[in-house]
C-alpha cells in the first residue's frame, strides 16, 4: 500500500474533564474521497481541528507522505498543503474575489501591490475549478453561495492545497451547484487531490466518496471501503446499537387543543396553520431554509406576524415580544444555544433563574434560587459539581440541558423546542428525549423542530412537514417514513 | 458551595483580586515612600478626591457592565450642577433645586438610554453627542461665568463633616455604594444587567425587557453624575461651566482598573471602588514625591496600560 497522504496516529484530545478525541486514527491516501462520520459530538470537526492546527492533541502524531510533522498552528496547516473549507464561509463580503483569494498574501512590488497580475493570477485559479465565467472584480457578496464555495477551493488550491477537508459543503447549495461542485471534487481526486467529505448526507456519501472512516462518542469505529457497504452497516457504525434503543417511549393521551395557529405569516413563513395538543410533540421537519425557526421566531414574539392569529386554549393571544409569550405560557429552547441561550458567563443558577429570578419586590430571594435551581440540576441530571460555575465551563449536552432547565423552571403550557439535540452526544440525546417525554406527560404541549428525521419519527405524535415557508404536509408519526417526509420535504413533486 | 466565592458569579477570584493587591501594594509603598502618606488628615482627603470619580464610576459600572458606555456624565454634572446652582441664585429652596438637578440627570440619563435602545444609536456615539450637546447648554446657561451659592445648609452636602472628621462627601460615596451593590447584587435589576451585558439575545429570549433595561442603567448613571455634580457644586460653593470635564474617562478608568470587562457581562462592583481609589491614591502619592504634573498624567496613563494588561493575562 502507498504511503498515506495524511495519518493521525493515536490522537487525543480533552476540554477540561471531557474528553473528545480517545485515541483517534485517521488516514487520507492521495486521490481519494474519504467520507468522515459520526454524529453530531462524535469529534469529526474536533478531528479536523486538529489537522488543521486550531487545535493542539493532547497526544499522537500526524504524518504528511510519512514523514511525522508538527502542526500547532493554521499556518503550520497550510505550509503542509492542508486547507479546510468551513461551512460558513470566510470570504470577506465586501472585497473583490481577487482581493479575497490573496488576502494576506497579497502580491507587492515595493510595498505596493501589483493589482494585475493579482488579477491575472486570480483568473487561472477561478479557471481551475471551472469559474473562469466570474469576474475577479466583482465583491464577494454578489456571487451566490455555490459561487463563494468554489471561490474558496480556488483560494485553497491556489495556495497549493493537496489536502481539502469540506465540512458540509452542500449544505447551503442548490442542486445544480452540488452537481458542479461534485464534478470538481471528482476531477480534483483524479488529479491527486486527498479530500475529507464530513457530511450527514448518506446519498451524498454513498455517491461521492471512496472510503468512509467512523467516529463515535470521540472514539475511533473504523475504515472501510463504500462499495459494498449498506446503508444500515453505516448507521450502525456510527450508532452503535440498534435505532429503536436510541428513542425512549412514551405512554400518552393527547389533550384538549392547547395551541392553535391560524394562517400564520410573514415574509419567510406562509400561512401556516395547525393545532397542537396537550401532551402532544408536534415535530416540524423540513430542509434548511424551509422556514420552521422562522414559525417558531413568529411563534415567540421575536419577528412581527403579518398575518394570522394565534390561540392558546381557545383565547387569541398577542405576543409581540418574548416577554408577552413567555407571560401566556411559551417557552422557546432556540437551535443556537450559545448565541441566544445561554449567558455563557453566567452562573447555571443565574441562566436557569433568568426567565423568571425567584424574587420579592425585585430583590432576588437567593434561597428559593438555590433550591430550585438544585431541583432542576437533579431532575434534569445536569452534570456538574457546582451550580456557580460559568455554563461557559459545561459540555454541549449539560448546556442543552441547562437551557431546557431554563425554561422548566418556568412551567410553561407550550414549549418550542429548536433543534433540541444539536451537538449533543448520544447518552445526552436520550437523556433530553426522556425530558420530553416527561413533559409531554405533565400535558405541555411540545413543538419540536428538529433536521435529524429518526429523531423526528420516533419522537412526534405528528409531523408538520415545511418546503420554502408553507406547509407542505401534516403527518401522522405512526405511519410516516423518512421518505414521505423528504418527498414532502422537497416539495412534494 | 462557597457563597463568598461566588458573590461575583462570573470572575476568576485571582482575576478579581488583581486590583485589591494593586491598591494594597500602593499603600505600601507610598506609606514607605512618603512619611506624610499615612496620616488622617491626609487618607481622608484622598478619600474626599475620590468621592466624586467614585460616584460617577458606580453609575458607569452599571452602564460598562449591561454593554454599554456612557461619555455624557461630566456633561451631566456640569449641567446639572449649574441648574441646581442657578435655581438657588433665583430664590428656590436647596431640596427644590436640588431636586430638579436630581430630575435633570435622571432624565438625561434616560435620554440616554432611549437613544441606544429604540434609537438603536451606538452607545459611544449617542452619548458623545449628548455631551457635547449638554457642554453648550451649559456655557449658555451660565454665560461661561461661575453661578456662586450662598446657601449654608446646601454647603453642608459636599464641604461639611460627620463627627468633626469624616468629610460628607465620602459618606455619600459608601452610602452610593452600599445601594448600588446591593442594588447589582441582591436585585432582578442587577441580575438583568449581567445578562444584558453577557448575552443580549440570550437575555431578550429569557424575556428580559431589554430596552427599558438600558433606560434604567443610563438612567441611574445620569442620576449618580447629577448627584456627583451637585456634592462637587456644594463643595465649591459655585458651579462651573467647566467643571467635570474629562471626568468621564476617569470613571470608565475606575470601572476597568477594578477589573470589570468593557465588553460587559463580567465585573464587579467592589472592583471599581478600588479602581477609583488606585487613581486617588497613585495621584496623592505622585504630589506627595514631588512628581510634576506632566509625569503624573505620564504614570496614571501607564498604570492603567498595565493593569489592564494583566488583567488579559489572567
Amino acid at each position: 500500500m502507498a504511503t498515506p497522504l495524511i495519518s493521525m496516529q493515536g490522537i487525543r484530545k480533552a476540554f477540561g474533564p471531557v474528553k473528545v478525541l480517545e485515541s483517534v486514527d485517521f488516514e487520507l491516501l492521495t486521490g481519494e474521497v474519504h467520507a468522515l462520520m459520526g454524529e453530531n459530538g462524535a469529534g469529526k470537526s474536533t478531528l479536523m481541528k486538529v489537522l488543521t492546527g486550531v487545535y493542539k492533541a493532547d497526544e499522537g502524531s500526524i504524518a504528511v507522505d510519512g514523514q511525522t510533522v508538527s502542526i500547532a498552528s493554521t499556518t503550520d496547516a497550510e505550509h503542509h498543503g492542508i486547507a479546510i473549507i468551513h461551512q460558513e464561509l470566510n470570504l470577506i463580503p465586501y472585497l473583490s474575489v481577487a482581493e479575497n483569494l490573496f488576502l494576506g498574501r497579497e502580491l507587492k512590488t515595493y510595498g505596493l501591490l501589483r493589482q494585475r497580475a493579482m488579477r491575472q493570477r486570480a483568473r487561472e485559479w477561478l479557471a481551475r475549478v471551472g469559474m473562469q465565467s466570474i469576474n475577479p472584480d466583482t465583491p464577494v457578496q454578489r456571487l451566490s453561495v455555490g459561487q463563494q464555495q468554489m471561490v474558496e477551493i480556488a483560494k485553497a488550491l491556489g495556495q497549493n492545497a493537496r489536502v481539502l477537508i469540506m465540512d458540509e459543503p452542500t449544505a447551503a447549495l442548490t442542486e445544480r451547484e452540488t452537481e458542479t461542485l461534485f464534478a470538481l471534487i471528482r476531477e480534483l481526486r483524479d488529479k491527486g487531490t486527498g479530500i475529507v467529505y464530513v457530511s450527514h448526507r448518506m446519498e451524498e456519501i454513498f455517491a461521492l466518496c471512496d472510503r468512509i472512516s467512523v467516529l463515535r462518542d470521540g472514539h475511533f469505529v473504523g475504515s472501510r471501503p463504500i462499495a459494498g457497504l449498506s446503508l444500515d452497516e453505516v448507521v450502525h457504525m456510527m450508532v452503535g446499537r440498534s435505532l429503536e434503543a436510541r428513542f425512549p417511549s412514551r405512554e400518552v393521551a393527547r389533550g384538549e387543543v392547547r395551541l392553535q395557529v391560524e394562517q400564520l405569516g410573514d415574509s419567510r413563513v406562509r400561512d401556516i396553520s395547525f393545532e397542537l395538543h396537550a401532551g402532544e410533540v408536534l415535530g416540524v421537519a423540513g430542509l434548511m431554509g424551509a422556514g420552521r425557526t422562522e414559525l417558531a421566531r413568529l411563534l415567540f414574539g421575536l419577528d412581527k406576524a403579518s398575518s394570522g392569529r394565534i390561540l392558546l386554549d381557545g383565547a387569541p393571544i398577542r405576543a409581540r415580544t418574548p416577554v408577552q409569550a413567555i407571560q401566556a405560557g411559551l417557552g422557546f429552547v432556540t437551535e443556537d444555544r450559545k448565541g441566544q441561550g445561554l449567558v455563557l458567563d453566567l452562573s447555571l443558577r443565574e441562566n436557569i433563574s433568568l426567565p423568571r429570578v425567584p424574587a420579592r419586590a425585585g430583590i432576588v430571594n437567593r434561597l428559593a434560587e438555590k433550591l430550585q435551581t438544585r431541583a432542576l440540576i437533579e431532575k434534569l441530571k445536569i452534570r456538574t459539581r457546582d451550580m456557580e460555575l460559568p455554563v461557559r465551563a459545561l459540555s454541549g449536552g449539560n448546556q442543552q440541558k441547562v437551557v431546557l432547565a431554563k425554561w422548566l423552571a418556568l412551567k410553561p403550557r407550550v414549549l418550542i423546542l429548536d433543534e433540541p439535540t444539536r451537538g449533543v452526544d448520544v447518552g445526552g440525546k436520550a437523556e433530553i428525549y426522556q425530558i420530553i417525554n416527561q413533559l409531554a406527560e405533565q400535558g405541555v404541549a411540545i413543538l419540536m423542530i428538529s433536521s435529524e428525521l429518526p429523531e423526528v419519527l420516533a419522537m412526534s405524535d405528528r409531523i408538520l412537514v415545511m418546503h420554502e415557508g408553507r406547509a407542505t404536509a401534516l403527518l401522522d408519526a405512526a405511519t410516516a417514513t423518512q421518505e414521505t417526509v423528504m418527498h414532502a420535504a422537497t416539495g412534494g413533486h | 458551595m462557597n457563597s463568598k466565592l461566588s458573590f461575583g458569579g462570573s470572575m476568576a477570584l485571582l482575576q478579581r483580586l488583581g486590583s485589591v493587591i494593586g491598591l494594597l501594594l500602593l499603600i505600601v509603598a507610598l506609606s514607605i515612600m512618603s512619611p506624610d502618606f499615612l496620616t488622617t488628615g491626609n487618607l481622608l482627603t484622598v478619600l474626599r478626591q475620590v468621592s466624586i470619580n467614585a460616584l460617577i464610576a458606580f453609575g458607569m459600572t452599571f452602564v460598562i457592565l449591561a454593554g454599554g458606555i456612557d461619555l455624557s456624565v461630566g456633561a451631566i454634572l456640569a449641567f446639572t450642577g449649574a441648574i441646581t446652582a442657578g435655581r438657588m441664585a433665583a430664590g428656590h429652596g436647596m431640596a427644590l433645586a436640588m431636586a430638579v438637578g436630581l430630575g435633570l440627570g435622571l432624565l438625561l440619563g434616560v435620554l440616554n438610554g432611549v437613544l441606544v435602545s429604540w434609537g438603536r444609536v451606538a452607545p459611544f456615539i449617542a452619548t458623545l453627542g449628548t455631551m457635547t450637546l449638554l457642554r453648550g447648554l451649559t456655557l449658555a446657561y451660565t454665560q461661561g461665568q461661575p453661578i456662586s451659592v450662598s446657601n449654608s445648609g446646601f454647603a453642608l452636602l459636599g464641604d461639611g463633616y460627620i463627627a468633626h472628621l469624616i468629610p460628607n462627601p465620602v459618606a455619600w460615596m459608601f452610602v452610593a455604594f452600599a445601594l448600588c451593590a446591593f442594588l447589582l447584587r441582591g436585585t432582578v435589576f442587577g441580575r438583568h444587567v449581567f445578562a444584558l451585558g453577557g448575552n443580549e439575545e440570550a437575555a431578550r429570549l429569557s424575556g428580559v425587557r431589554i430596552n427599558a433595561m438600558k433606560l434604567g442603567v443610563y438612567g441611574l448613571s445620569g442620576l449618580l453624575s447629577a448627584f456627583a455634580g451637585i456634592v462637587l457644586t456644594s463643595r465649591l460653593y459655585s458651579a462651573q461651566a467647566t467643571a467635570g470635564s474629562g471626568y468621564e474617562l476617569d470613571a470608565i478608568a475606575a470601572v476597568v482598573l477594578g477589573g470589570t470587562s468593557l465588553a460587559g457581562g463580567r465585573g464587579w462592583l467592589f472592583g471599581t471602588l478600588v479602581g477609583a481609589l488606585l487613581i486617588g491614591f497613585l495621584n496623592n502619592g505622585l504630589n506627595l514625591l514631588g512628581v510634576s504634573s506632566f509625569y503624573q498624567q505620564v504614570v496614571k496613563g501607564a498604570v492603567i496600560l498595565i493593569a489592564v494588561l494583566l488583567d488579559r493575562r489572567t
